[in-house]
């Protein structure tokens, strides 16, 4: 298990590329293969969360070293390509792991055979070795790289349906929007690189003092970020992609999402948390959370594709985490640590409640062939399981006690109100209006005055739904145990842990 | 003169976004975000260059060598081709595909996911 | 297609393909690698759907994507070989047996049995950018048409 924060980003690289193979030989042998992929994938992930939060500090892996722990060279030169994982990146690791996991489960039954399941579940373990290597990886240019492998996994997967006529553009839309944002971190990074000629997050952030250049740098990364993010005023690929991409990849692209709000995280707390630690950015950062969050909720009401509609509710709660990470960046450590944990906390929940919203939805268009809710309605007969599935995802979604959501969004409102009122106050209300929504969409898609009739899914997309309906209950009833184990940890690792991580990586 | 190639690397992605910005078609528009990518390439490789420098080749460096250019940009620019390279194959195909289905390449008329 | 076509292509390609195959031999020594080199050697398959025309190239599609993802797997099955120490361990250099000569210091003429496993992976990669990079020409050159 010494090798286990690398191997969980080969195994699922070597399982994308051996599923083709294996496919040409026997369909079953395939989908073995993959379901032992993403099974070692889980066990190599947990096991990684499981040792960091245990002991307490990051995870220093070194590529092609002597010893896995030899970050350094003399001079205390950090010249190999590291991974980092500290009790944040472990967080986010299980985040990727419960999606990727969800949606291999979901993909290897909702794929069909003549569609090309083998390309689906290839590019869809290459997504998720992409966001597992991002939120691991502890040099700047290696980050770059998976945020591209992540780019061109989940354009791909966009346009996995070509023979529609929206899915490509969408796919096109998303990826114009990935590349663009992916050029400026690149920008970024050689900024940093010709200030202080190195790559590795910990020593560049030990070596940062706070020069235009720097300044610049940290534009061009959060400006790529955001892009990535699907913040406004660049979100208009996030619901053409989520709507128009298969359900089990929509799972995975919500997490490779928060990857992007993850990055945004570790750029703005480990990497420029020491001389560029100005409120400002966590003013700017948090209006725009805002802003998002009202937006899409606004768009969220006019929609009449299921898939979009909850695609708009995705990107609102991407407005939550940054409105969290906004509040925290203005007051580091207090408040701010709450607010870092709401927003942290509310990662999982979002994956879990947007997540089986997404499948859902996928779900009832493998049934009825269509998502429109104009022409949807009275399925909640036939449907049974996935209705009651909806609406619970729906409720987390909108943040209603005991769900998970209300526990996330409570810290990050109380946390924004004392930051500013005015900011908490369009936060909740978009919560009210959010509610509003899924109640339309879920009376739309379950009610009706005539029951319709509707082929039952596979056992195991409802295994999959299951999963998160079960996380969902287990989150919310439990909160403050996972508060206290895996958020908590995770928040403190941000603030007080950042002279951990730069001494687990250059020694001393 | 030292800066003339980050001059000429920002005038690239300043094209490639007006490409963006001004042209409809979806070819043209994948030609812009290579443009825009050629520029970066371009930057990154200038930072690495050093005055009077040879190529970072060890076995090729004649005796007595003052300075070799800095190999790491070289690397990154590299990979940033490779990338680039996957990325417009990627969009091209898009384009291909939306192409069969619309009959058009006008970005205007295929808007179908508006709103 | 025109007689020029078919006659350059016909002396481009042997030249293409040795200066390829340098290019990925070499990668360990001189500027290049499996990369730069697999796109040379690609070029190769963009000048034959040029003469030939990409139908009748389409029955190469299905071993393309083999080697591709034969060249990927290389790729990572020799990261793992330095699992006794770390993942991408170069175990192989300096260990006097295959590519494990000592690197000679100084300027020289370069050794091609230097360098470990970087030019075994040069090798997986170039395999992997021939079949990949050939196979988005073939299929690009195809799309066009009904049955692409």
């Amino acid at each position: 298990m010494v090798h286990a924060p690398i191997l969980a980003i080969a195994v699922p690289l070597l399982g994308a590329f051996a599923a083709p193979l294996l496919a040409k030989l026997d369909k079953r042998a395939r989908d073995a293969w993959v379901l032992a992929a993403g099974l070692a994938v889980a066990v190599f992930g947990i096991a990684v969360a499981v040792k960091v939060l245990g002991t307490g500090t990051p995870w220093v892996y070194t590529l092609g070293a002597p010893s896995p722990g030899a970050a350094v060279t003399q001079g205390g030169f950090p010249i190999r390509i590291v991974l980092v994982v500290d009790a944040l990146g472990a967080f986010m690791g299980i985040v990727a792991i419960l999606a990727g996991a969800v949606g291999l489960l979901y993909g290897l039954h909702y794929l069909r055979e003549e569609e090309g399941k083998t390309l689906g579940l290839s590019l869809l373990l290459l997504l998720w070795a992409g966001i597992l290597g991002l939120v691991y990886t502890g040099d700047l240019f290696n980050f770059f790289v998976f945020l591209e492998i992540t780019s061109i996994a989940a354009c791909a997967l966009i346009g996995y349906r070509v023979w529609e006529s929206r899915p490509p553009e969408a796919a096109f839309k998303t990826m114009t929007m990935y590349t663009l944002g992916g050029l400026l971190v690149l920008v970024a990074v050689g900024l940093l690189y010709g200030e202080h000629g190195a790559l590795n997050i910990a020593y560049l952030s030990k070596l940062i003092t706070g020069s235009a250049v720097e300044r610049l740098a940290l534009g061009l990364l959060l400006g790529g970020l955001l892009m990535k993010a699907g913040a406004v005023p660049a979100h208009m690929w996030a619901p053409d992609a989520y709507g128009e991409a298969p359900a089990m990849a929509t799972v995975v692209l919500v997490a490779n999402t928060q990857a992007s709000i993850y990055a945004i995280m570790r750029v703005v707390f480990t990497l420029f948390g020491g001389a560029l630690a100005r409120p400002g950015i966590g003013w700017l950062i948090a209006s725009l959370g805002t802003v998002t969050v009202i937006v899409a909720v606004l768009m969220a009401l006019i929609q009449r594709h299921l898939g979009r509609l909850i695609a708009y509710g995705a990107v609102s709660q991407i407005g939550y985490m940054l409105l969290a990470v906004g509040v925290a960046a203005v007051a580091r450590g207090g408040f701010g640590e709450v607010a870092l944990r709401g927003g942290i906390f509310h990662m999982i929940n979002d994956a879990a409640s947007v997540g089986l919203l997404f499948l859902v939805a996928g779900a009832i268009r493998r049934a009825v062939g269509s998502v429109d809710l104009m022409g949807l309605g009275g399925l909640g007969r036939s449907l049974r399981w996935e209705s009651g599935f909806f609406l619970l995802g729906a409720l987390a979604l909108a943040g209603i006690p005991p769900l998970n959501g209300f526990a996330s969004k409570f810290l990050i409102y109380e946390s924004a109100f004392r930051a500013s009122p005015i900011l908490s106050a369009i936060a909740v209300l978009a919560s009210i209006l959010l509610l509003a929504v899924v109640v339309r969409a879920f009376h739309g898609t379950f009610l009706g005055p005539e029951p319709k009739e509707a082929p039952p899914s596979p056992k195991g997309m409802l295994v999959a739904m299951g999963v998160l309906a079960l996380l969902i209950l287990v989150l919310g009833l439990f909160p403050g145990f996972f508060l206290g184990r895996l958020v908590g940890p995770a928040a403190k690792a941000l603030l007080a842990g950042r002279a951990a991580y730069l001494a687990a990586v250059l020694g001393g | 003169m030292g800066n003339l190639p980050f001059v000429a690397s920002m005038m690239l992605v300043a094209i490639g976004f007006l490409a963006l910005i001004t042209r409809r078609n979806l070819i043209k528009l994948a030609i812009g975000i290579t443009v825009i990518e050629m520029g970066v390439n371009l930057f990154l490789v200038s930072l690495g260059y050093v005055r009077g420098g040879i190529a970072p080749v060890y076995t090729y460096a004649p005796p007595g060598f003052k300075q070799m250019v800095l190999p790491t940009p070289q690397a990154l620019t590299l990979t940033a081709i490779v990338i680039g390279l996957a990325t417009t194959a990627l969009l091209l195909a898009f384009i291909v595909v939306i192409y069969r289905h619309r009959g058009t390449l006008d970005a205007g008329k295929i808007r179908e996911l508006r709103g | 297609m025109s007689v020029v076509v078919r006659t350059i292509t016909r002396v481009v390609l042997p030249v293409a393909l040795a200066f390829g195959g340098y290019v990925i031999m070499h990668g360990h020594l001189t500027p290049g690698g499996g990369f730069q080199g697999g796109a040379v050697t690609a070029s190769i398959v963009a000048l034959l759907v040029v003469v030939l025309g990409g139908e009748r190239l389409k029955g190469a599609k299905g071993w393309l994507s083999v080697l591709e993802d034969v060249g990927a797997i290389a790729f990572v099955a020799l990261a793992f070989l330095g699992i006794g120490a770390t993942f991408f361990r170069n175990i192989l250099a300096g260990s006097g047996g295959l590519f494990g000569a000592p690197v000679p210091t100084g300027p020289n003429p370069g050794n091609l049995n230097t360098a470990g496993t970087l030019p075994l992976m040069n090798w997986a990669v170039g395999l992997k950018v021939i079949a990949g990079l050939g196979s988005v020409v073939i299929l690009l050159s195809l799309f066009g048409r009904e049955d692409g």
